[in-house]
């Protein structure tokens, strides 16, 4: 049934800043509305799950999504900033390319996916695959991570300030990971690596852009990445498969 | 005993059938190195293939097309099921994705030119969209793959269609694969990626399994780009009854399923040539799943691996699809695996025709390599002149065989037109065996 469309424009110029109720508006409308605009600030409610809210923004935008929100939120975001007041889906901010976004609760599998820059703040735990694929995007996580984070990782930087599941950064390239508490297990090419005073530049400046207190001592991180054996395919190294 | 009669006396010699010379000549490789064969081009088997089916063309009971004066239309518009900005190509063959990094900048502009010149689309591959390939392409299709190097938003939008990539018919469950001599300072930066290694892709997409994780996805997408773009997604040939029904289920506006005979810039050979169905196998199941859903025409059908004439073209047509696809044949128009270079084969230890070692980068055509010199040695708007000529003829011998069998549209043929010359080609295609009105198999496709 299509839904009723609250008045969200004036004329053809969409209002800078709306309060818009999936309630009553339909995902594409809001996301129309949002893609039509050039940026401004706007108050999401009612996201019920519904999958890419918000998706494909490209502006000078402050998004508030209150509620919880289904997969691929803020998917391939540019610019905007996007703060979700609850959980999201799989795929939250995909392939974002710069910009912000914060999700207050729980984040399910592939957060971050492929993520090319920007920031994404989880205040509470990332399933599965978190960071997988990175290819710049700068990840926190302030409580854990599932297994196979940060899978495959190519750039960017991945902190989590709680654990870390099995397999972490299977595969590596040139991703930085940051764990504060234990790792599960890492997966094939990913090694310890030296925390030097750069990393913990580095690190303090990542986690005040997080907002994360002063309280915590970046010598309490341990610094992942890879050991670049893996880099060209050597018969000798099979068994690292 | 003399000589002349000792031959008589010893076991004649006698090659195996089945350790043949291909098969010792592996076994010896194998042992001489303790790696698998990778190469690339597709499978080389031999396989039941549109070679295996005729035409029937007119007779007292189906009336031709003057073959010089009557039209027979070719256009197809893909993207009619959700998309508000379906694509006409002129023709029904289209260029298969092939990535620049697998093939070279030039070979990427060539692509663009010679079908634009036709009039059809061309296809991104891993590592994103290049400026040469979007200014060369007046119809441009951007693949998202389980690797997502050089995946933008901006490229998507600049994209006049998407297809969502799950598998190729080289290599049905594979990932790509691009070793480190072709990661060129300008691939490596494109896919973020140090310059110089080799580079595995992945065989899963980062963000979602399963039909139903799909139909999100693609829903993503379409909210991205507006509904404006086409969807399509890719299939290797494996079930292709279930994945173009489950295919249709997640939305998409078009099928695009590989046979095993689809080519690859560099995969295992075990996986080449044992992984997948045959082209022709695949074609009926996927029409079916189409037609049970009420979707065929609705939601189009591309066909490739292995479509190297307008009778092949014709063929797939017949059997259902609304257009064919085309990688390996393109290479090969552009000049690849060209007699000319015969003397540079020899020196890589092959000849003309047999050339498949793209992934080594050293094609002496300028194709299949990122070697700043080989490169240029592909002139683009010559080599783009080659494939519009080659999609010329491509297209005339599909109208050829299409007037003969009565057809004012390519998309006329059907497949009461076509017979099989063995039984397995007839089971395959489900049309009847030549002289016969025997068809292995009917009813269970």
């Amino acid at each position: 049934m299509a839904r009723k469309s609250t008045a969200a424009k004036v004329g053809t110029q969409p209002v800078r800043n709306s309060t818009l109720d999936l309630a009553h508006l339909s995902v594409r409308e809001i996301n129309q509305l949002l893609h039509d605009a050039d940026g401004g600030d706007f108050l999401i409610q009612n996201p019920r799950g519904l999958h890419a809210i918000a998706a494909g923004l490209d502006g000078d935008f402050n998004v508030t999504i209150d509620g919880h929100v289904g997969y691929y939120c803020a998917g391939m975001n540019k610019r905007a900033s996007v703060m979700i007041n609850g959980n999201a889906g799989t795929g939250v901010a995909e392939n974002m390319m710069s910009g912000r976004v914060h999700v207050k609760g729980d984040v399910s599998q592939s957060a971050g996916a492929t993520g090319c820059g920007g920031l994404l703040i989880v205040d509470g735990n990332a399933s599965s695959r978190c960071g997988i694929s990175l290819r710049g995007l700068e990840i926190v996580v302030k409580g854990s991570v599932g297994h196979m984070s940060a899978f495959m990782a190519q750039a960017g930087t991945l902190v989590v300030l709680g654990d870390a599941g099995d397999a972490l950064g299977d595969s590596i390239y040139e991703a930085r990971l940051y764990v504060r508490g234990q790792v599960g297990s890492l997966g094939a090419d990913c090694v310890v690596k030296d925390m030097r005073d750069g990393h913990k530049a580095a690190l303090r400046r990542l986690l005040d852009a997080a907002g994360v207190g002063g309280g915590l001592d970046v010598s309490d991180f341990r610094r992942y990445g890879s050991a670049r054996a893996l880099y060209n395919f050597h018969i000798d190294n099979l068994g690292s498969y | 005993m003399s000589r002349r009669n000792d031959r008589w006396v010893h076991t004649p010699r006698r090659s195996s059938a089945i350790f043949d010379k291909y098969a010792i000549a592996e076994i010896h490789r194998a042992a001489a190195t303790g790696i698998y064969d990778i190469r690339g081009f597709g499978a080389k088997r031999q396989l039941p293939h549109f070679d295996d089916l005729l035409f029937l063309g007119a007779s007292i009971s189906r009336y031709p097309l003057e073959g010089y004066r009557e039209k027979c239309a070719t256009d197809v518009t893909l993207g009619t099921r959700f998309a508000k900005k379906p694509i006409t190509l002129k023709i029904p063959i289209t260029i298969a994705g092939m990535s620049f990094g697998s093939l070279s900048a030039p070979a990427k502009e060539a692509l663009g030119r010679g079908a634009s010149a036709a009039g059809t689309s061309t296809t991104t591959g891993d590592g994103g969209m290049t400026r040469e390939e979007r200014q060369h392409s007046s119809l441009l299709v951007y693949q998202v793959l389980p690797s997502r190097y050089g995946m933008e938003p901006d490229q998507l939008r600049r994209a006049d269609a998407i297809e969502v990539v799950v598998g190729q018919g080289a290599k049905p469950g594979g990932g790509g694969m691009l070793l480190g001599q072709k990661i060129s300072e300008r691939v490596a930066r494109m896919r973020t990626l140090p310059a110089g290694i080799d580079q595995r892709s992945a065989c899963r997409h980062p963000d979602w399994t399963g039909p139903d994780d799909l139909q999100i996805k693609i829903e993503e997408l379409r909210e991205i780009t507006d509904w404006e773009k086409p969807i399509y997604v890719k299939v290797g040939a494996a079930r292709p009854y279930y994945d173009t029904a489950l295919a249709v289920k997640a939305g998409a506006d078009v099928v695009v399923l590989d046979g095993m005979q689809g080519g690859t810039a560099a995969t295992q050979d075990v996986f080449i040539e044992h992984c997948g169905i045959p082209t022709l196998a695949a074609i009926r199941p996927a029409v079916r799943a189409l037609q049970e859903l009420d979707m065929h025409r609705k939601v189009q059908l591309i066909v490739s691996g292995g479509i190297r004439s307008g009778a092949d073209v014709a063929k797939a047509l017949a059997l259902g699809a609304d257009a064919v696809s085309i990688g390996t044949a393109a290479l090969i128009a552009l000049g690849d695996n060209h007699p000319r270079w015969e003397a540079e084969y020899r020196k890589l230890g092959t000849t003309a025709g047999c050339y498949d070692d793209w992934h080594e980068g050293k094609d002496p055509a300028g194709i299949t390599t990122q070697d700043p010199a080989l490169t240029q040695r592909l002139d683009p708007i010559e080599a783009g002149k080659r494939l519009a000529n080659y999609l010329a003829v491509l297209t005339l011998e599909c109208q050829t065989i299409a007037r003969a069998n009565g057809k004012s549209h390519v998309h006329n043929l059907e497949p009461e037109d076509l017979v099989a010359l063995t039984v397995e080609a007839a089971a395959m295609a489900q049309v009847p065996l030549a002289g016969t009105d025997w068809i292995p198999g009917r009813g269970r496709g």
